[in-house]
């Protein structure tokens, strides 16, 4: 090309190194340039929030699998009652990857793709809250669960007087275990550190979750428990770990490996062990161990962008109908937050015939669908954790699930 | 005549938009995140934050060692039993590779964390390959390889093996018959002529299998969390829960330069050793 051996300019092209200098500083002023935003939206009072909207007769539920019958038949109810349709989606499989889903559109004020969701009363929940993402419910609305709804659920910690939130259905997180296998009663979550079950023990990945247990076990009211509850929480489960007492630890996958017997005994969930005895005709038992156990409840909560926000606060109040309420708990089988549908179960037992009078009877005879007083007066929530200090909590636990 | 010259770089064209859309935006994007700080609820601001990267070496290093250690046993796991595999369908298979090559694809159809998820049951304490070696006594009764490393390992090769046969039957395929009959007619064994006239000629496919292998293997988080129990978590599980669990999202970040930093490094190192210059020689039909 350089036929004169003197160098000649070139200006026209741009070398490969130009090429790289460019790219780099415009990578530079693009790495420079942004940030993730955080809580940007102002609290929204109820009375501001609502005004002007109406009905558009459709919404969109954003819900967990198995968390409705394959029917959907309280769905159907609705439409029959109030015209409205509904969208059912069973999309949400657990509360991490729905946030991680759902808050950089919340963040932009853009539309999630549901109008109603359920979410777990824990990290995710109280984030959600803080960063202004749900909207403020309107009670005026809310007839039916003023008067159905149980007492309990009105003055949580995780959301006093409901100002977000109503419950979808509750669980406990207690022991469930193969009475044969382990060849005595469990008691206790000490039973969980037995070395006599080495490599037989399931344990549950959640940080939360995990930590209730070993605060409990170690006698600490999770709702008192201060950070140096937490690091003797963490030490004793990870002796229970690398003592090789632990199988693994499971999502919501523990069921299997316990009912083929890989498992002897697992924290778990009440509705998972009823649904496993009854569908599945395992023999699973499940205790709330002598220390005590966690509940845990599962909340209908509206989004802040949701464009149907009054159809979906309607089907929110509408399943507090007991007659409804009864239907979602026989299908459920987790605890039911409307105690009057054990009177309708009870009822519907009695006109059914055989099978179904006896598993219909099952049901409103159980604890973990309709507990009594003395079963909650053991039950304990999560760690209450504000939403901006919950790293430490969490990094402790995981160090332990996640070695 | 400069239209001409630019034609090449217009139909490149869409394929470097494509790159900077979807790879070096979003890299770009990933490398500032890293240098933030800050919390989910008040927001994350740019710092320039390097100690990130300290941190998440310091904290996770054994995590980022294991996940480099198991992609590596089912890279050789892979190329030890795909190699034959490869061999036998390009060599041996006559009128039926296609047949094959839709066999050893076939599990694609099935989403992964089924296929990942239906090894709970082949390795299952009592399952078809524990059930009888127990039963003969080989094993005691409370043998299991579910929720161990060996498992994770063999999870690892099953899903990526494909990616190891695949190129090595594209190269073994192109191979020259006439040289392998050279070989022969020079009297060399079967074991010489596969040593020394096959493996040299087969090394683009292997190269390249080994990468399409060790990647995905190394940075994979499916399989250790299905098929793992305590002690295997990889560093793919990490970056999960770092960036959905705690929402600590430069963490997560760091943790995924890390990783790609010590592929590139140990592919490097590799290409290094293998003689890269050799291998595209080879592809090249040229005498290494």
């Amino acid at each position: 090309m350089d036929d004169h051996g003197a160098p000649s300019p070139r200006p026209a092209r741009h070398s490969r190194r130009d090429l790289l200098r460019y790219s780099g500083l415009a990578a530079a002023s693009t790495l420079a340039g942004c940030a993730i935003e955080g809580r940007t939206i102002e609290p929204v009072s109820p009375e501001r929030y609502w005004a002007g909207r109406s009905r558009n007769g459709h919404l969109r539920f954003a819900n967990w699998p198995l968390y409705m019958d394959p029917q959907r038949t309280p769905l159907t109810l609705f439409r029959q009652r109030t015209g409205i349709t509904v969208d059912y989606d069973e999309t949400i499989q657990d509360n991490a990857s729905w946030f991680g889903r759902i808050r950089p559109l919340l963040a932009e004020g853009v539309d999630i793709g549901a109008d109603l969701m359920v979410i777990t009363n824990g990290l995710e929940f109280n984030r959600l809250k803080a960063l202004g993402h749900l909207a403020p419910l309107d009670h005026e609305l809310l007839s039916t669960y003023a008067q159905y709804g149980a007492d309990r659920y009105k003055h949580t910690s995780y959301d006093p007087g409901n100002r977000f939130s109503v419950p979808y259905a509750s669980g406990i997180t207690g022991i469930a275990y193969h009475p044969d296998l382990v060849g005595r009663e469990i008691t206790s979550f000490d039973d969980l550190w037995d070395p006599a079950f080495a490599g037989r023990v399931g344990m549950l990945g959640s940080p939360q979750e995990i930590a209730n247990v070993a605060l409990l076990r170690n006698g600490v009211a999770p709702a008192d428990s201060t950070p140096t509850d937490w690091e003797n929480a963490a030490k004793a489960l990870t002796r229970q770990r690398d003592r090789g007492i632990v199988r693994a630890y499971y999502q919501q996958d523990y069921i299997q490996p316990l009912t083929s017997g890989e498992l002897w005994l697992s924290m778990a969930w009440s509705g998972d062990v009823f649904q496993q005895n009854t569908v599945e005709g395992a023999n699973l038992r499940f205790v709330i161990p002598r220390e005590g156990a966690t509940i845990w409840t599962d909340n209908m909560v509206i989004p802040i962008t949701a464009k149907n926000p009054v159809d979906a606060i309607t089907l929110m109040d509408f399943l507090y109908t007991p007659e409804v309420a009864a239907e979602l708990a026989e299908y459920i089988t987790y605890v039911a937050p409307v105690p009057q549908a054990q009177r309708v179960v009870e009822e519907r037992a009695r006109a059914a015939s055989a099978e179904r009078r006896r598993s219909l009877q099952r049901l409103a005879q159980s604890p973990l669908v309709f507990p009594t007083e003395r079963d909650y007066a053991q039950l304990h929530n999560y760690v209450p954790l504000p939403a901006g200090e919950s790293q430490r909590f969490t990094s402790l636990f995981l160090a332990v699930t996640q070695a | 005549m400069r239209t001409a010259r630019a034609t090449p770089y217009l139909l490149v064209l869409p394929a470097w938009i494509w790159l900077a859309i979807l790879f070096v935006m979003p890299l770009c994007g990933m490398l500032s995140v890293s240098l933030m700080t800050g919390n989910v609820i008040d927001g994350f601001t740019q710092t320039w934050h390097v100690a990130t990267y300290a941190d998440a070496l310091a904290r996770y290093w054994p995590q980022l060692l294991r996940s480099l250690g198991y992609g590596l046993c089912a890279t050789v796991l892979c190329l030890v039993i795909g190699y034959p595999v490869a061999y036998w369908i390009a060599f041996r298979a006559g009128r039926h590779t296609s047949t094959y090559l839709l066999l050893l694809l076939l599990p694609f159809f099935v989403a992964q964390i089924l296929r990942t998820i239906s090894w709970r049951f082949v390795l299952g304490d009592n399952g078809v390959v524990l059930a009888p070696l127990k039963h003969i006594g080989l094993l005691p009764e409370s043998a299991h390889i579910l929720s161990t490393a060996t498992a994770v390992i063999f999870g690892l090769a099953y899903t990526f093996l494909p990616f190891m046969v695949l190129p090595i039957y594209a190269v073994l395929r192109r191979i020259d018959h006439r040289v392998v009959e050279a070989a022969r007619d020079l009297y060399a064994g079967r074991w010489a002529t596969f040593g020394r006239v096959v493996v040299p000629m087969s090394l683009p496919g292997v190269f390249a299998g080994v990468l399409m292998v060790f990647v995905p293997t190394s940075a994979d988080y499916v399989n250790a969390a299905v098929l793992g129990g305590t002690h295997t978590t990889m560093i793919g599980t990490i970056i999960h829960a770092q960036y959905l669990v705690t929402n600590t999202y430069p963490m997560a970040a760091a943790l995924t330069f890390a990783l790609l930093a010590a592929l590139l490094l140990a592919i490097f190192g590799y290409a290094r050793a293998l003689g890269t210059e050799r291998v595209m020689a080879v592809a090249a039909g040229r005498t290494p």
